[in-house]
């Protein structure tokens, strides 16, 4: 590899620390017995055990991830689609028209979207709940699956799909093997920038839920009157470290037995 | 393109198998009965053993969701889509709510606990006769502070606010009713004036407090006069309550010349479905135990004079948070001003807001 | 053509997306912004917003989000580049992804506590003998957090740009005599424009409405536009006010468009598909 230099690895180092601190701020605290985040009495496991005895909460953060994982899944394939049909788009100014409504949605104020979305929803008779939130959170993540994609689609040289058509591919071939390759890895930066919207958004699914269902934000945030408890930060933990480990674990099994540049390349 | 589809695939998989366990969760943690009540709450403001203690005795399966302003569950339930049962709206939202003809009447008959309630927080002008609403928690505005970070300073006023040995030391709650009120406060008018003049008075006073300012809050003012990073700040007697019960060297005091006397009160919304397990609810959170060990939980001023004779004397006769009622006199309720001069508030307080920075 | 019709059938959820939830959310806002408390149409919320205390909003808002942006990109860069250069540098990238799914409020109050005045931070600086300082409710620690939230948005598209960049491009370049700084500014920017366009109007606009942070980590002492919206909507429940401000907000955001837009020639070849 090339040489990475040690200012470079401490730049790098300092950029992660400063990431992961307020994280591991919150899981230190996780472990306290008095009740908040301050002052720090002596280590305890007993907000891990309320964590499994709350099959409410828990209920909630499945709801969390389900509907987080979906919408993500959706929005990216729509918004692919979307970024692939405005790239191709010849007519200049409507491309930008389209381009500056894709991006109404990140500049609205997070309250102005929940309103709107749960006046369309009551106005067309969405029932609340499940579905309004899965779809809102499906349509708030679709600008930024389209701002992730798009510089790649603009990098992405037109001789390669002249070639490809001179060769006798078929529009479907050319999408399938030669487009949809090159995007890839905006496609998963798109993905992953819409699992962070939706696990984020606290006033859009405030707005739009009902019945019963809710997300683990919403819950958060209502507990802030009368203070966050630290099973929450527990839970969090939990969290964090699941993921940590899905995501270091399915690396390294997808990239044994799969040659080593693994993510970047087609086979 | 393999990888990508296979992903998908992958999602998709993870998603239904959580969707199952969910589903299984769901059903071992519901109830026999088929009758849901939806309660809709702020988020940590019941003792959730009471939730399950009344699904028992009722047999109704308990929705519980939660809310985080008064305003964006006014908005819910105007726009309907969902069919809260119980809400629980401070009073000012109460008076609103009415207006706009959100509530559905309580018929008294089926709550024989009111009894319970101290006469002096029923009947109250933003709700008279309580038809619509019931007391659920009660409380006051006023100054928490550190005497330990302090010279001895006192807060029998809301002048001691302004005292510039406190420079950059007083926490603010982001509220324009409760700040513009607390100028028109100090200067001897009613925290529900209308009065222009009053009002600009009171705006003019404010803004030579910015110096003193440290930052206008929300809630986070709880963990941060916990954390002595201020040693004064305006706030709600609960969260005042909450932070005194994590670090003891706080105080709280209501000044003299008069704060806000707030109320929550359970209320049964328009949308309602479970018009009866509403009432049931109701009469049940007024049971003297009940409320009582509701009140334990939270940490509120409860109105429930049963309650409060069972609970421990050393919190029932601290007059900071049950204050005798010769003390309530200054205190002031708040009325509905109506949408414009709440706009005139919030304008008066954005003008104090930017000066302050 | 039926290859022309399965094209547009891809397209179908896209639009529907756009007139449901993007054309008709901004129709019935621009619809409100015309109406006063009362219901009476009225163009006075637009004379309203002229006034001085929005244009100052304004102003600032728009000040705070070129601060969060500059600086999220200056080290949004070279994390980016160095990411590239690492060995696993999907991993590193995917640990870069993972903080920004831990619930936003919870960091926050996290951050409350770091940069107070008994946390972590004020313990380090008192130990090289600075002594405590303020740190909570500065203009500092609002930028510091709001880059702290957007940085992962920035770095992933200039990733994306910088590793499929050829690393011959830059041997040559070298070779040829360039200082670093050339090579940089003539060879590898122009090629990852894209790519920190895509990460600017990624933390830009988002910026311009932030709101909860205003509150949290600035204590209300810088007032975003966002935050006048959210007040408007909520407490004031004037929602033509509101409404009002969120229009010229779209509107901002579509003159940004159009400056960080498609200028480059690039554009014009991929606008082609023949």
């Amino acid at each position: 590899m090339e040489t990475t230099s040690k200012s470079a690895k401490f730049y790098l180092a300092l950029v992660f620390i400063v990431l992961y601190t307020p994280i591991i701020y919150l899981i230190f605290y996780s472990f306290n017995s008095g009740g908040s985040m301050n002052s720090f009495e002596s280590f305890t496991w007993e907000h891990y055990a309320a964590v499994f005895s709350d099959t409410r909460l828990i209920m909630i953060l499945l709801n969390t991830v389900i509907v987080a994982l979906l919408s993500a899944l959706i929005a990216t394939i729509i918004g692919v689609f979307g970024s692939i049909g405005i790239v191709f788009m010849r007519n200049k100014s409507l491309r930008r028209s389209i381009l500056s409504l894709n991006n109404v949605l990140i500049v609205s104020p997070d309250v102005v979207i929940g309103a709107s979305f749960l006046i369309l929803f009551t106005a067309i008779g969405v029932k609340l709940g499940f579905a309004s939130v899965l779809i809102s959170h499906i349509a708030f993540s679709i600008p930024i699956v389209v701002l992730m994609v798009l510089p790649k689609l603009q990098e992405m040289n037109s001789t390669l799909i002249d070639a490809a058509a001179d060769l006798g591919a078929t529009k479907r071939d050319i999408l399938t093997r030669v487009i949809i390759p090159f995007i890839k890895p905006g496609i998963f930066a798109g993905f992953f920038m819409a699992l962070t919207y939706s696990l984020d958004d606290f006033a859009v699914t405030f707005f739009v839920t009902g019945n019963g269902f809710s997300t683990l934000s919403v819950e958060i945030y209502s507990m802030a009157r009368t203070g966050i408890t630290l099973t929450i930060n527990a839970l969090s933990g939990i969290v964090f470290i699941v993921t940590l480990l899905l995501v270091v674990g399915y690396y390294f099994v997808s990239q044994r037995g799969k040659n080593p540049v693994g993510m970047g390349v087609r086979k | 393109m393999k990888e990508i589809t296979r992903a998908a695939i992958a999602i998709v998989v993870v998603c239904i198998i959580l969707f199952g366990v969910n589903n299984y969760l769901n059903q071992s943690s519901g109830n026999a009965g088929n009758d849901t009540l939806t309660i809709y709450n702020w988020g940590e403001y019941i003792d959730p053993d009471l939730i399950t203690q009344f699904e028992e005795e009722s047999g109704y399966r308990v929705v519980y969701e939660t809310f985080d302003s008064n305003e964006a569950m006014m908005t819910k339930i105007e726009q309907g889509g969902t069919s809260y049962d119980i809400a629980v709206p401070s009073e000012y939202a109460i008076e609103k709510m009415k207006e706009n003809d959100l509530l559905l009447e309580i018929d008294h008959s089926k709550i024989p606990n009111m009894s319970n309630i101290d006469p002096y927080f029923l009947d109250l002008a933003f709700d008279p006769k309580n038809k619509y609403s019931i007391p659920y928690f009660w409380g006051t505005v006023g100054i928490v502070f550190n005497p330990a970070l302090l010279d001895g300073q006192s807060f029998e006023s809301w002048d001691a606010l302004w005292d510039p040995s406190l420079e950059g030391e007083v926490l603010l709650v982001d509220g324009a009713r409760e700040i513009i009120g607390m100028g028109l406060n100090s200067l001897g008018y009613s925290l529900n004036s209308t009065d222009e003049k009053e009002l600009l008075e009171a705006t003019a006073k404010l803004k030579e407090l910015t110096p003193n300012v440290k930052a206008i809050i929300g809630d986070e003012v709880t963990q941060l006069m916990i954390n002595e990073e201020a040693s004064v700040a305006v706030t709600f007697s609960g969260q005042a309550a909450d932070m005194m019960w994590e670090n003891e060297g706080l105080d709280y005091a209501v000044p003299e010349e008069g704060s806000n006397l707030w109320f929550d009160n359970m209320v049964i919304p328009k949308t309602a479905a479970n018009v009866e397990g509403a009432h049931e609810f109701i009469n049940f959170m007024l049971d003297a135990e009940v409320a009582a060990q509701n009140a334990d939980y939270v940490g509120y001023s409860t109105p429930n004079t049963a309650a409060v004779a069972l609970m421990d004397e050393e919190v029932t006769s601290d007059e900071r948070f049950y204050p005798p009622e010769e003390s309530r006199e200054n205190l002031e309720v708040y009325k509905n001003l109506g949408l414009e001069m709440l706009g005139k508030y919030n304008e008066l307080f954005l003008e104090f807001k930017m000066s302050s920075n | 053509m039926e290859t022309k019709t399965t094209k547009t059938f891809y397209l179908i959820p896209y639009y529907v997306w756009i007139a449901l939830f993007v054309i008709a959310p901004i129709a019935l806002i621009a619809y409100y912004s015309f109406f006063d408390l009362h219901g009476n149409f009225t163009l006075e919320n637009y004379l309203n917003f002229f006034s001085s205390v929005y244009l100052k909003l304004t102003l600032s808002s728009f000040w705070y989000a070129f601060l969060i942006t500059f600086f999220t990109l200056v080290i949004a860069y070279p994390t980016a580049y160095l990411l590239t250069k690492t060995k696993h540098k999907q991993l590193w990238l995917l640990l870069i992804i993972i903080p920004s799914w831990i619930n936003l409020l919870l960091k926050t109050y996290a951050f409350i506590g770091i940069f107070g005045l008994y946390g972590p931070v004020n313990a380090f600086l008192n130990v090289f003998g600075i002594g405590e300082k303020q740190i909570l409710f500065t203009d500092f620690s609002f930028v510091f957090v709001a880059v702290y939230i957007f940085i992962p948005f920035m770095i992933l598209p200039i990733f994306n740009s910088l590793d499929k960049l050829n690393p011959s491009l830059i041997d040559a370049s070298r070779d040829l005599g360039a200082s670093s700084w050339t090579t940089f500014s003539k060879v590898i920017l122009p090629l990852t424009i894209n790519g920190v366009k895509a990460g600017i109007q990624a933390v830009f606009i988002p910026s311009l409405s932030l709101f909860m942070i205003t509150r949290l980590i600035a204590g209300n002492k810088v007032i975003t536009l966002g935050t006048a919206i959210e007040q408007q909507f909520l407490v004031t429940q004037n929602w033509g006010m509101g409404s009002t401000i969120a229009v010229f907000l779209i509107i901002f955001m579509v003159i940004i468009m159009i400056i960080t837009g498609q200028r480059d020639k690039g554009a014009t070849s991929n606008g082609n598909n023949k």
